[in-house]
């Protein structure tokens, strides 16, 4: 175990897989510089010809990474998640639907790596958390780490993964710091949650950059004699709804925590869920702690309102309790 | 008459020709009967696919579109999964998951045929790209229409492929309308292989009725794509002398082309100009070339009984396939 931080584990991730697998390249716009700092050195140990600089031609390239991929190649795609809407054909017709559309011919070993800048007064186009709607399309993992280990981990388990994956890089956790393994077989499974605090008061399930406010939430209610289990989910598609149904059966009070806006967010879907499977397990109603339904102001007087805070999920879970 | 082109070629493109043609023409029969929906119809084409595939080799890509019955067997696709896949049935390509526009054979190097016009133009300059990183020499081909070559999707492939020096070989199939809008009326310039000049690579205008123009423009871009030399745009100007698709006969109302169009191009049928070049070479004989459209329409009259017999996928296939491995149902 060493410590590092989120980003220098997602290289280390990448790195390690390289290296692992002449197969795997890296390409995106600006990813010899490292401009979103996550490939820093990649491009001086693996050269030209594994690190490409694409022109501004999302579609363009999104598409080429999926035909890369289509025969034998494992493509790793640098972007931010604004600028995937400039490519949502090549995500949405292509990665997603080609295995299925074409009845299982297509494999597609593709990792979208979607940089998620947002809370820094980016304003609305560059201040983007769109996973929820990839959930909504099918086919495609979608994956949030939300620690550094998990950074990693995931990282290594896309890569290696058969189908189209988008990992989401929350932007608000790539300076945070964490123990992370250094042995390269360490690898995180897709569709297992990570318990990060155990409770038996309230389940908080806390996605992505929620994961610090919710575990400092957790704490702040445990002083008030509230015993909050966190739950990440790490992976929202495949989703391990067991964990959090058991952990609800146990606490009977559910709190989700997502920077997702909170229409049709992944939060939606998990407290869907967990109304269709447990609603005789809730003792009180669950609460959506997400985003506010609105485009991301410039003025940090209105951005800091927008997204889940300790404060703001604190409250949340204080609501289940009344 | 002679010909750079050997027999057993011309003769190979003829038979693929004949079966595009009857395979079409048998749809045709079976939409009257109400045995199929709608299909978007190749006639009129035939040339364009076969002439590009006969100059590819079986390792080389290519990659369709929504009117793409003709690409896949153009490239050496089984009738039989063709015409199963078309009626929806298990033993279809894609299990009849895909159906008449997603008619693809990944196993005679099909990539995909896409719905979305131009979205698979991206995915083969992918594949192409795939072919230089490795070092190999395998080359990637897309067909797309006049319509198609107005996206985005197309052009920032063409530029890729050219800065990166793909082995891709882009084929315009400018059958001259986007269902009825003439690309006189969408395309600025004079011809969609113009277009070439501001990507840096050949642009090559092609005879699109002529099968051995067609294979020779091909031969030429597939030489310099296995060379390293980069990509070309070919545009194969062609006809479609059906509608946008079977079912849409009502939009002739419209008159947005004139029946002497129709008819003008029609007495340039493909099947014919190659059958003709190849009588008039002497390489075989008019009873010969007629004797290939015989024995095609046998073939595909038993794909068409094939895919009748084929079941309908059951209710097991509904979730198979989303993923490469067995995935929780949500």
């Amino acid at each position: 175990m060493t410590e590092k931080m989120f980003m220098q584990a997602l290289g280390m991730g990448i790195a390690e897989e390289m290296r692992a697998d002449p197969k795997v390249f890296l390409m995106g716009e600006d990813v010899r510089a490292s401009v979103y700092g996550a490939a820093a050195g990649l491009h001086d140990e693996f050269g030209d010809d594994r690190i490409l600089n694409t022109p501004l031609s999302e579609n363009g390239f999104f598409g080429a990474a999926v035909g890369a991929a289509a025969v034998g190649m494992r493509p790793v795609v640098e972007t931010l998640t604004s600028f995937m809407w400039v490519g949502m054909d090549q995500l949405v017709s292509q990665a997603a639907k080609m295995r299925y559309m074409f009845g299982g011919q297509a494999t597609l070993p593709v990792v979208y790596r979607a940089v998620m800048y947002y809370g820094g007064g980016s304003a609305a186009h560059h201040s983007d958390r769109s996973y929820p709607v990839f959930m909504n399309i099918g086919g495609l993992k979608v994956v949030t780490p939300g620690t550094p280990a998990d950074a990693k981990g995931l990282m290594k388990t896309a890569i290696r993964d058969d189908d189209p994956v988008i990992i989401f890089e929350d932007g608000t956790l790539l300076g945070t710091r964490g123990d992370v393994p250094d042995e390269p077989d360490f690898f995180v499974p897709f569709g297992v949650a990570n318990i990060l605090r155990e409770g038996t008061d309230v389940t908080l399930v806390a996605i992505a950059g929620s994961v610090p406010h919710a575990l400092a939430a957790a704490k702040e209610l445990a002083s008030e004699g509230v015993s909050v289990e966190v739950i990440d989910p790490r992976t929202l598609v495949p989703l391990d709804k067991e964990t959090i149904l058991s952990s609800v059966a146990k606490t009977g009070r559910l709190v989700v925590a997502d920077p997702a806006a909170k229409v049709c967010s992944a939060a939606s879907e998990i407290m869907s869920i967990v109304g269709e499977e447990a609603f005789w397990d809730l003792q009180a109603p669950m609460q959506k702690a997400a985003s506010k339904q609105v485009h991301i102001p410039f003025a940090q007087s209105l951005e800091k309102l927008v997204y889940p805070s300790k404060e703001g999920i604190a409250e949340s879970i204080r609501k289940t309790l009344d | 008459m002679t010909l750079n082109i050997e027999k057993d070629v011309l003769m190979l493109m003829l038979e693929r020709m004949w079966r595009i043609r009857h395979f079409e023409l048998k749809l045709t029969e079976m939409y009257g009967a109400g045995e199929i929906g709608g299909v978007h119809l190749y006639i009129g084409q035939e040339a364009v696919a076969v002439g590009a595939c006969a100059a590819m080799d079986d390792s080389d890509y290519i990659a369709g579109n929504h009117r793409s019955h003709g690409h896949p067997i153009a490239k050496g696709a089984n009738l039989k999964k063709a015409m199963a896949e078309i009626f929806g049935r298990i033993d279809g390509y894609c299990k009849g998951k895909g159906g008449s526009m997603h008619l693809a054979d990944f196993s005679v190097g099909i990539l995909g045929e896409s719905g979305i016009v131009a979205s698979s133009v991206p995915v083969a300059t992918g594949a192409a790209l795939a072919s230089k990183l490795e070092g190999k020499k395998f080359v990637s081909a897309v067909f797309f229409g006049d319509g198609a070559s107005n996206q985005g999707a197309c052009h920032e492939s063409m530029n890729l492929a050219s800065v990166w020096n793909l082995p891709t070989i882009f084929i315009c199939e400018n059958n001259q309308y986007a269902v009825t809008t003439s690309y006189r009326d969408t395309v600025a310039v004079e011809h969609i292989s113009d277009r070439a000049q501001a990507y840096n690579m050949p642009g090559v205008l092609v005879d699109g009725q002529d099968a051995i123009a067609m294979y020779e423009a091909t031969r030429e871009a597939v030489r310099r794509a296995r060379n390293g030399e980069g990509p070309t745009l070919i545009e194969a100007l062609t006809y479609r002398f059906e509608e946008h698709s079977l079912g849409l006969e009502k939009i002739r109302k419209s008159v947005y082309r004139e029946d002497k169009e129709i008819d003008e191009w029609r007495l340039r049928d493909p099947l014919e100009i190659l059958t003709k070049n190849i009588v008039d070479t002497g390489m075989a004989t008019q009873a010969e070339c007629d004797a290939v459209s015989t024995a095609v329409q046998v073939e595909v009259e038993e794909a068409a009984e094939f895919a009748r017999n084929s079941p309908f996928p059951d209710e097991s296939e509904l979730y198979k396939d989303m993923f490469s491995s067995e995935m929780p149902v949500v």
